[in-house]
């Protein structure tokens, strides 16, 4: 396919939505507009925009903030629960002795154990950082550790008649095998580290975009809250995108199964 | 446990290539009852030999490829490969299964250079053998084609090249053509058997296709059901190379005749 067609092809699927979209947009600075909604309630898109263009000096240092709690608390909880899986998967006794505390921290709330991180560790970066993790980090455990395990049996029998180590099996079998399983919680992993940046943040940060949402929602600001969140929901979708991007390079042999129409 | 013959059980000494002595293995199902899956076996496999097992579903075949295999171990009764206790898998002996199972990620290449990869071997020195045997099985042109883009016939082909290129003595296939449709399973009949003519492979073939059985074998193995056993042996007397033209021979018929008589007499035989 040609580039125009391919670009042609991409308007014509995303065009209807798009401008649903923007209908409501217009609708909602017509209601704004006409019906006299008082802005700390409810502003206007224009108004939004136009209230956070104004940070625009102090906007990049919050997005940082957030991004890099993110993306710290993302690879902290990928550089731990990878290894911890494949821990679970080979040994028996770890199993048993690392799930029930796991289970535990998962089910905590995690805004009930930040405020201990921040004791812990202090108010800065690293704490935001571990709270993101803990937040990303279950989905990433319990996903690889049912990729590891899923590698077809026959093939695993095919791998013994070749007297084969474990270590080698690992490396060229069962890791590979994991990937797709591994990107798949990496998608809700991403995901879930925004939330669990902005959970640190409200709990105690000087900046990051879950900062900024929350003074401004004590200072009535309603209409910076909201660019505040909007950043933010790009910011998750960026990283989204990000991931599924690597997962599209590591894993071309793989696709989900909605994509694998498109794909032919 | 000494080698030593006791009475009653024949020595393996002296046998062929794979042999098994009384062989018996029970599974433990999910109540807990134990079932008999093979009873009493006695085998000899001889060097270049091609060996068909032949039986209906539940006749143990598959499990008694597993254990040539060393892939599970006998409940009863001993199995030896070349002179030596079987008691785990042998690098000289390669496997085919039903269903290809290639590595999604891997190009046909890749995959079928594996074993190497896996034996630790220089994948270099495997590389022009490899692309041999692609053309071989007429893969040509699709080195670099990964599994999903392949039908699955061409898996298969694939799967058969991934357990000729290291070369093993003994080739094992579990109802390797069971997946294929029928004209595409006389055909690699036939190139199977034109490879094992080039190569001078051992080979102990399962199916459930008595005219395939008698078409490939030197020995037709002839298994019943529940407990598994081995009825007959019978030797086929038809020429090499053999040619899909045969099966419309008075011996070839007969052969079959007797095959089926067996299995359903077996069957029907019992209380």
């Amino acid at each position: 396919m040609s580039l125009v067609a391919r670009m042609r092809a991409a308007l014509r699927e995303y065009a209807g939505a798009a401008l649903i979209l923007l209908g409501l947009l217009v609708a909602w600075q017509l209601v704004c507009d006409w019906a006299g909604v008082p802005v700390w309630l409810l502003p206007s898109p224009l108004r939004i925009v136009a209230e956070t263009w104004k940070l625009r000096a102090v906007l990049p240092e919050h997005i940082l903030a957030t991004l890099w709690a993110v993306l710290g608390g993302f690879f902290l909880a990928l550089a731990s629960g990878v290894p911890l899986a494949v821990a679970v998967v080979y040994s028996p006794l770890l199993r048993r002795v690392l799930y029930p505390p796991l289970l535990m921290l998962q089910s905590v709330p995690k805004v009930a154990i930040a405020p201990l991180l921040l004791i812990w560790v202090g108010y800065g970066l690293s704490s935001r950082m571990i709270v993101a993790a803990t937040v990303a980090f279950f989905p990433i455990l319990i996903n690889t550790a049912t990729g590891l395990e899923a590698a077809d049996a026959e093939l695993l029998d095919l791998t013994r008649s070749f007297d084969a180590g474990r270590l080698k099996v690992f490396w060229k079998v069962r890791l590979p095998w994991a990937l797709p399983y591994l990107f798949s919680s990496l998608k809700v992993a991403i995901t879930l580290a925004v939330i669990g940046a902005v959970v640190a943040e409200f709990v105690g940060a000087d900046k990051g975009l879950g900062y900024l949402i929350l003074t401004s929602a004590g200072n009535m600001q309603t209409a910076l809250m909201f660019g505040a969140l909007v950043l933010l929901s790009l910011l998750g979708m960026l990283c989204f995108y990000a991931v599924v991007w690597v997962e599209k390079l590591l894993c071309p042999w793989y696709l989900p199964s909605g994509e694998q129409k498109q794909a032919r | 446990m000494s080698p030593s013959p006791s009475p009653g059980t024949p020595a393996p000494a002296g046998a062929g290539l794979l042999a098994a002595r009384g062989l018996a293995k029970r599974y433990a199902t999910r109540a807990g009852a134990d079932v008999l899956a093979l009873s009493g076996v006695d085998i000899d496999v001889a060097p270049d030999e091609f060996v068909t097992l032949v039986g209906p579903s539940g006749c143990g075949k598959s499990t008694l490829l597993k254990l040539f295999g060393g892939l599970i171990q006998p409940s009863e009764g001993t199995l030896s490969f070349d002179g030596r206790p079987l008691e785990r898998p042998s690098r000289s002996i390669g496997m085919v299964f039903q269903r290809p199972v290639l590595l999604p990620w891997r190009s046909v290449l890749g995959n079928i250079l594996f074993p190497v990869e896996m034996l630790g071997w220089r994948v270099g020195d495997y590389l022009e053998e490899a692309n041999r045997l692609i053309a071989l099985v007429g893969l040509a042109g699709f080195e670099r084609a990964r599994p999903d883009e392949l039908s699955g016939g061409m898996q298969q082909r694939v799967s058969i090249c991934r357990a000729l290129v290291y070369d093993p003595k003994i080739l094992l296939m579990d109802e390797p053509f069971a997946a294929l449709d029928a004209m595409t399973r006389e055909e690699f009949g036939v190139e199977l058997l034109d490879i094992w003519t080039k190569r001078r492979k051992t080979i102990v073939f399962v199916t459930h296709s008595i005219p395939e059985a008698v078409l490939l074998a030197d020995r037709v193995v002839v298994m019943t059901p529940r407990p598994g056993r081995i009825v007959r042996e019978i030797a086929v007397r038809l020429p090499r190379p053999r040619s899909l033209a045969m099966e419309f021979t008075p011996e070839f018929k007969e052969h079959v005749e007797t095959i089926r008589a067996l299995i359903h007499g077996g069957l029907r035989g019992r209380p």
